[in-house]
């Protein structure tokens, strides 16, 4: 790259910048997902205990109220849960887990609906048309209840919870790119590349594919939302992560079982982290949606 | 046109068989269900016993066509757990599931479109901001933890709604039904209201979008010019364009309200078929679990299969393009 085109670059993305920063709302949003990411990844520093070292939890020290002083002398600020675990820790990890499904499905069902929709746009014809009709198949059934099938016949894990995530999302991100890179394919630039006898993995991948980005990362944050709440959901019905690696929706399901005798921290706490992280990120998607193509909005 | 119709039925009927066979095959991958009726000093003899009885000995593709003929005759094979054909045990919860969706339909409606035809006419209002903003995070928050904070608050701590069940109901043609009692439609509201709030958000959104849109067109000048009542000019001349798109949608939508009822119907132990599933995937209930998918694919299939045709009564372009865009 040369000097001239780098300066553009960053001047393009202080703009970016910028007019993201203009509305308040989505500044909030981007200081609390980025604190959130920042307290995900350092947990297990920032932590008071390891929620899952049985050394470090006493069962003696279950069900306390926010704020409670337990035996050991150790202050649970956000009380504890049924089987004494300190709930800030928990939520700590939970959101850890919760935010390394939502990114990874996310991240891998970009990559192979990029790559879908990439080829179904270039090649056309009836490759085209049958990788249509796959997609539009699976976008009529809801989400939900996809995922709830996988994840009945492939089991409980981390692993699996992916990919049933990434089943279902990767469809959307086929369907926009396709869309974007037909648009695209049909401009002059793609026309001058071909004029210049360049090779067509060349121009999809490096003309086309660049030009496809703002869409994909908007589509690619909105989808990181709804996969953090699906992952959650599906937790709290029973289905999808194993009780011993609990994410914020493992941890509000547990909660439920008390909720009904009062004791609504262990249920509430997680619920409202995971509010936050959800709403925060739509907010962001939303902005990035006004600033980078002005004409498609809700 | 007819060309058009069969063309659309032969997909839906290549789109069931493949799902027929999807779900069959998936299902089977999944733990062997003897272990739940074999007792723990049941012998090989006896598991086998077992197995023959259910079926389970043979083949599995034999399985398939055997399941495939039960299928075309409407049954569906007999519940593990309750021992009575899954077929029936559907029909018998879904009215319950059909009641909370309808009934969370029309409050999304009912509450939704008032809303959104303000934000609609005053934008930049702060009423409408703060509509807008409860439409994002009636699309964006989970539905379980709505229903959670909604138990927690009017449950639990006031005391003024019951959280499970679905309360005394009255047979209406023999289907029995909560909305005509007192102590039903306590039940009712929570799961109801937990339920419609996705659509309430969409249906936002379209009538502020729609009103928008048609503020603008000449026949509302028009009508305002000729000396038209502003009520009349909103209340006839615009929503008869704006419901266009919004019962489009919601047509479409509803099905899959019925398939997210799984959700609220376990956090409200509303005994529909949502609950119902996922009762039967707790334990394995594999014919139950078909027979629930199957019934939900048809339904799908069938909704997507009327609303194609009927898009291609209204809007001929529709039948030109055939196939794919």
């Amino acid at each position: 790259m040369t000097g001239a085109r780098l300066a553009a670059a960053h001047q393009a993305r202080r703009r970016f910048l910028r007019g993201f920063l203009a509305v308040p709302s989505a500044a909030i949003a981007l200081v609390v997902f980025v604190a959130m990411c920042t307290a995900a990844l350092i947990a297990p520093w920032i932590a008071p205990q390891d929620p899952y070292d049985l050394t470090q939890v006493s069962i003696m020290d279950n069900l306390l109220p926010p704020g409670t002083e337990a035996w050991s002398g150790m202050t649970h600020w956000l009380g504890t849960d049924g089987q004494g675990r300190d709930m800030l820790s928990a939520m700590l990890y939970g959101l850890r887990i919760s935010l390394l499904v939502g990114i990874l499905s996310g991240l891998i069902a970009l990559a192979i609906g990029t790559l879908v929709g990439l080829v179904a746009a270039f090649r056309g014809g009836w490759l085209d048309a049958v990788l249509m009709r796959i997609v539009d198949l699976q976008l009529s059934f809801p989400t939900i209840l996809v995922a709830l099938i996988l994840l009945v016949i492939l089991g409980r894990g981390v692993d699996k919870i992916i990919i049933a995530l990434v089943v279902v999302q990767w469809a959307y991100f086929a369907r926009t790119v396709r869309g974007v890179a037909l648009v695209e394919s049909a401009r002059d630039y793609v026309e001058a590349a071909r004029g210049l006898r360049l090779g067509a993995m060349r121009i999809l991948f490096l003309h086309v594919l660049p030009n496809c980005l703002p869409t994909m990362l908007v589509i690619a944050t909105i989808q990181m939302a709804q996969a953090i709440s699906l992952e959650a959901t599906l937790s709290f019905l029973g289905v999808g992560l194993p009780p011993t690696r609990p994410s914020l929706g493992l941890l509000i399901a547990n909660g439920f079982n008390f909720l009904q005798s009062g004791r609504w921290w262990i249920s509430v706490l997680p619920g409202v982290v995971l509010l936050v992280l959800i709403v925060s990120v739509n907010v962001l998607g939303d902005r990035m949606r006004e600033i980078l193509n002005p004409h498609l909005r809700r | 046109m007819i060309e058009f119709i069969i063309r659309r039925v032969a997909q839906a009927m290549l789109v069931l068989f493949v799902m027929t066979l999807l779900v069959f095959f998936g299902v089977h991958v999944i733990g062997n269900p003897v272990y739940i009726f074999a007792s723990s000093e049941c012998t090989r003899e006896c598991l086998d016993e077992i197995m023959a009885n259910l079926g389970l000995d043979l083949p599995i593709w034999q399985q398939y066509l055997m399941f495939l003929g039960n299928l075309a005759e409407g049954d569906l094979g007999k519940s593990f757990t309750f021992g009575v054909p899954a077929m029936s045990l559907i029909w018998e919860r879904f009215p319950a599931t059909l009641e909370l969706a309808t009934a969370s339909l029309a409050i999304a409606v009912a509450v939704g479109l008032p809303l959104g035809l303000y934000a609609g006419m005053r934008p930049d209002s702060l009423v409408s901001r703060a509509i807008m903003g409860f439409s994002m995070l009636g699309f964006s928050v989970p539905i379980f933890w709505i229903g959670l904070i909604f138990i927690l608050t009017f449950s639990v701590r006031l005391g003024w709604l019951p959280s499970v069940g679905r309360g005394q109901t009255v047979q209406v043609f023999g289907v029995p039904v909560s909305v005509l009692t007192r102590d039903g439609l306590a039940h009712l509201v929570m799961p109801a209201f937990t339920l419609s709030l996705i659509m309430m958000s969409m249906v936002i959104r379209l009538t502020r979008a729609g009103m928008r849109e048609v503020l603008h067109a000449d026949y509302i000048r028009f009508a305002r010019a000729s000396g038209v009542r502003e009520r009349r000019v909103i209340g006839l001349h615009a929503m008869k364009n704006i419901l266009i798109p919004v019962v489009t949608v919601l047509g479409m939508e509803f099905a899959s309200v019925i398939a997210f009822a799984v959700v609220t119907e376990s956090i409200f132990s509303w005994p529909g078929v949502g609950k119902m599933l996922i009762d039967a995937i707790a334990v394995l209930d594999r014919p139950l679990i078909v027979a629930y998918l199957i019934f939900v694919v048809v339904m799908f299939v069938t909704i997507n299969l009327c609303v194609d045709i009927l898009y291609s009564l209204l809007d001929p372009r529709v039948r030109v393009g055939g196939g794919g865009p």
